[in-house]
């Protein structure tokens, strides 16, 4: 169904982080972005379609105006609004915004330290654009920060802090229903399996709230209302987000999950772990029940590989990238 | 990332630490007509052992240790086992010093990478914990500061999520990145590939949690299931077994890969009576080379250990060590700028603490050199 294609070389091997990895497809310049982080350190490759030329960028989580303050980097996303693209980048003093190249740094939000010096330590995981001009980011205490956009310029202001979670965040999503009316907006999960499901405003309400089992979630999507979760048991679950009713449940992998990911317009689903598995699956609707379903399609193993990141490079998943621990290429696969 | 790395990166990294220093001390070359001193050379051991068992597990080093914070820098924990590796008599040059350090943090990349759930980390841990018990078991005093650490570790780490411990080995993953050095044990018994990258078993057991993959249910809005399927796994995976024990004392269920790995290639080497057949049997043995004892009118007091097979071996590894493989250890008595060093001289100000011993342990080496001569 897919065949490997030439893999691009990147500056630093990948650390085992959840979902890391980045892709922005700006068709208009005929080239796709990606992102993978190396402890202190993302680096960005432009690819161009023909694959002929790549530029290569690293950024390092500094804070403006301190030379030599670094910290690790726990993530690093594209955020794709309707007016602009920005990359996220996550780490343990803050968030940064960039503008999509990595060219400048649009905005620094620097995370409170805590008074008391707790065990896990502080930091900043799980990135999302929501709906319009909202960007909402997660945080170690498991609360969610919400960022309002402004379509151009760097006045980008923190509107809301939501709390719906105790644990660690570990990733959120949401979907752009084009057209149509979502119910929810924004599923959030964290270190202990919970998810949360929020209608966004200018005020976010919490739609649902479903338990986890003690086992942290690695990786949500969102697709036709449906929270599709990874977990460190290997299990995939898709639950219906607003009412909670779990469709299906998944043994997909002997190890722990650490990126999903959905090309929206065909359904198609991809999960990868800890076990050299990438897996792809499809979501589909089944008419009669108005239920999710889903079925097994394929399998790539990367010999000798802890993955820690696998994304679509395009909204109907004709190719998809990889990333592993240890590893200084991002490895592609295309339909056959 | 996580503040609780610390305690066991130092902890897993000592053990193996002393692990492979216990077998190069056992292995060695004892001359026909001087084995029945044999008794001795091995009092000898247990002391090296000894004492550098207690300074790992001084008081206030674990203390600061234990205390929420950030991971050390490579060159700061290479300094502090430096320290710790040269706690008794026993001498190590750079370049056995830079191969026993290769070969403690690629095995214990090696463990960490392998474990099947993060929390099985702790259960490595307690592994080396039970091995050191082993090392001190006739030394009371110091298996009671021992067993004050193994406390101290089911304090901190049993109550925590599966999250935290995934936080706690990625960080570590971080620690080991881009370190693919080659170790002959391990390329030996297939586990790491010629380019130094470990391998990564797509059968077995499941982790404990885990169910075997394949495996589709769907279900009704009221919960019922309506529809089971299977899929082509890609791999071989057999259902878990059972947990290790999280106790003081318990069965940890030994994988393959931990540490006792080791033994098995050992264990011949301690029943052989024959120490020419030893050679041939001990693989490390090999690798290390012979354990010298100095002649009187050295100034090198304490005897040496060579991890090579040869003084010329050992050299030359020194010379010809890449750049990217050094670790850049820091003298601190040389060091001008004590500003700049402020964490190492911190660190090893706790070791100092337990320090007076080594005037008289030179002392131990004088007379251990004069009586191995008087024979």
């Amino acid at each position: 169904m897919y065949r490997k294609e030439k893999s691009i070389q990147i500056k630093n091997s990948a650390s085992a982080l959840y979902n890391n990895l980045g892709v922005l497809r700006i068709a208009p310049r005929r080239l796709t972005c990606f992102t993978a982080v190396h402890a202190n350190v993302v680096n960005m490759v432009s690819a161009s379609w023909d694959g002929l030329n790549y530029s290569h960028r690293q950024l390092q989580s500094k804070e403006p105006n301190v030379a030599t303050s670094t910290s690790l980097i726990m993530q690093a996303a594209f955020c794709a609004l309707p007016s602009r693209d920005l990359l996220v980048v996550t780490s343990q003093k803050g968030i940064q915004m960039y503008e999509s190249d990595g060219s400048t740094m649009v905005y620094w939000h620097a995370l409170d330290t805590p008074e008391t010096n707790t065990g896990q330590g502080m930091f900043a995981r799980g990135i999302s654009a929501v709906c319009e001009s909202f960007i909402c980011v997660g945080v170690s205490t498991g609360a969610i920060l919400v960022f309002d956009v402004p379509s151009k310029g760097s006045n980008i202001t923190l509107a809301d802090v939501i709390e719906g979670h105790k644990e660690s965040i570990t990733d959120m999503a949401s979907e752009c229903c084009g057209g149509e009316v979502c119910v929810a907006d924004l599923v959030s999960a964290d270190d202990g399996g919970n998810l949360c499901v929020w209608k966004a405003g200018e005020e976010f309400s919490l739609l649902n709230h479903i338990p986890g089992f003690d086992i942290s979630c690695s990786s949500v999507k969102l697709w036709k209302g449906t929270a599709v979760a990874g977990y460190g048991t290997g299990q995939i679950r898709l639950y219906e987000a607003v009412t909670g009713i779990l469709h299906a449940e998944v043994n997909a992998h002997a190890r722990w999950i650490y990126s999903l990911d959905v090309a929206p317009f065909s359904g198609l689903l991809l999960s990868a772990a800890e076990d050299s598995l990438v897996r792809v699956w499809l979501l589909s609707m089944s008419p009669e029940s108005h239920s999710v379903e889903i079925g097994h399609l394929h399998n790539e193993c990367v010999t000798d590989t802890q993955i820690c990141g696998a994304k679509f490079c395009d909204s109907d998943g004709y190719a998809f990238a990889v990333t592993g621990y240890d590893l200084s290429e991002i490895i592609r696969y295309t339909q056959s | 990332m996580s503040s609780r790395t610390l305690p066991l990166l130092f902890i897993n990294l000592g053990g193996e630490m002393l692990y492979i220093l216990d077998q190069r001390l056992r292995a060695q070359n004892i001359p026909p007509d001087k084995a029945k001193k044999a008794g001795w050379i091995d009092d000898d051991r247990r002391r090296v052992m000894n004492d550098i068992i207690t300074t790992m597990f001084n008081k206030k080093f674990l203390e600061e240790l234990f205390k929420p914070q950030e991971l050390y820098s490579k060159k700061a924990l290479r300094t502090v086992f430096d320290r710790l590796a040269h706690a008794s008599i026993m001498r190590l040059n750079q370049a056995s010093m830079d191969k026993l350090y290769d070969l403690m943090t690629m095995a214990f990349k090696y463990q960490v990478l392998l474990c099947p759930r993060p929390k099985d980390i702790l259960l490595v841990s307690f592994n080396h914990m039970d091995a050191i018990k082993d090392f001190v078991k006739d030394t009371p005093s110091i298996l009671g500061q021992v067993d004050e650490t193994y406390r101290q570790l089911i304090e901190m780490y049993t109550a925590l999520s599966s999250g935290e411990f995934q936080l706690i080995r990625q960080t570590l993953l971080i620690f080991f990145q881009d370190m693919h050095i080659r170790v002959s044990i391990f390329l030996k018994d297939k586990v790491q590939n010629s380019n130094g990258r470990f391998v990564l078993p797509t059968s077995g057991p499941v982790p404990h949690g885990t169910l075997v993959p394949c495996l589709i249910r769907m279900f009704s809005c009221s919960g019922e299931e309506v529809m089971r399927r299977q899929f082509s796994n890609g791999g071989n995976y057999t259902a878990a077994l059972r947990e290790g024990s999280f106790e003081i004392f318990g069965d940890r269920v030994k994988w393959p890969w931990s540490t006792n790995t080791h033994s098995c290639v050992y264990q011949q080497v301690n029943v052989a009576p024959n120490p020419l057949a030893k050679e041939e049997l001990n693989m490390l043995a090999k690798l290390m080379g012979g354990l010298e004892v100095q002649k009187p009118g050295n100034a090198d007091n304490g005897f040496r250990v060579n991890l090579f097979s040869t003084d010329e071996e050992e050299e030359e590894a020194l010379i010809s060590r890449p750049d990217d493989l050094l670790y850049g250890v820091i003298n601190i008595q040389a060091t001008k700028d004590q500003q700049a060093n402020a964490e190492l001289a911190k660190i090893m100000g706790q070791f100092a603490e337990s320090g007076e011993q080594s005037p008289s342990s030179s002392s131990k080496g004088d007379d251990l050199l004069a009586m191995m001569d008087g024979l």
